[in-house]
């Protein structure tokens, strides 16, 4: 793990954090595709930070164009028509 | 909480949503530039909102969510220059504090909190994000038959 800086609290109570801060992180490890379908080998905490953050830049650009895509959809569906019906009817 | 209730109280809240929103008549001139933006503007808030709401307050990022839409609409309805974020002096981040700043960035709540609770935090809202893209193109792909 990259250094950490030193706590002021004893040093059991730092291993303890560490301990669940290692979890965490291999936790994450496991939701990032990246780094899950990749190497099967150890990944450095600084490499998992790394593409989690990537990662949800990605999400949330996938939201943001997912959402631009529904406002055409939405926009482009006349009220009278059959599809719209139909839609009307899944959302009821 | 299961990811498939979330899903569902997800899904449920933003059809809602979208149904609720003005329709465009087809001989309205509804495609300027500007009207488009602002509709993506209100979807986008739409989905992020249904998905605060799906997972509840019990996670420091969807309440972040939540906080930040009601400051969002109030900002519109009354017109006000947008506030800067408020910056509390917190305690000391906890190790590697260069690597978590980005972290800290993307996940709504994540400045103040300490890097045990960040990391928790990110992994359920990685997990909802994940949720909230699957049904969001689900719907675009039933819009689009």
């Amino acid at each position: 793990m990259s250094s950490r800086r030193r706590s002021r609290q004893s040093e059991g109570t730092s291993r303890i954090n560490d301990d669940q801060i290692i979890d965490l992180v291999s936790k994450l490890q496991q939701l990032v595709p990246e780094i899950r379908n990749g190497r099967s080998n150890k990944v450095s905490a600084s490499k998992v930070l790394q593409e989690t953050c990537n990662y949800v830049r990605n999400l949330h650009r996938e939201v943001d164009d997912l959402s631009q895509r529904l406002t055409q959809l939405l926009g482009t569906i006349d009220a009278d028509s059959p599809e719209a019906a139909i839609i009307r009817t899944l959302i009821m | 909480m299961k990811q498939n209730s979330i899903r569902t109280r997800f899904a449920c809240g933003f059809l809602r949503t979208l149904k609720r929103l003005p329709k465009t008549r087809a001989t309205s001139p509804s495609t300027s530039p500007g009207e488009i933006s602002k509709r993506c503007r209100i979807i986008k808030m739409a989905a992020d909102a249904s998905m605060a709401s799906a997972v509840g307050p019990r996670r420091v990022w969807s309440r972040a969510v939540i906080r930040r839409i009601r400051l969002q609409q109030r900002q519109r309805l009354v017109r006000r220059t947008r506030r800067g974020e408020r910056k509390k002096s917190g305690k000391g981040v906890g190790g590697g504090a260069g690597q978590t700043a980005c972290l800290r960035k993307l996940v709504p709540g994540g400045e103040n909190m300490e890097l045990c609770r960040l990391l928790g935090e990110t992994a359920h809202y990685i997990k909802c994000l994940n949720t909230q893209v699957q049904v969001m193109r689900n719907i675009v792909d039933l819009f689009s038959t």
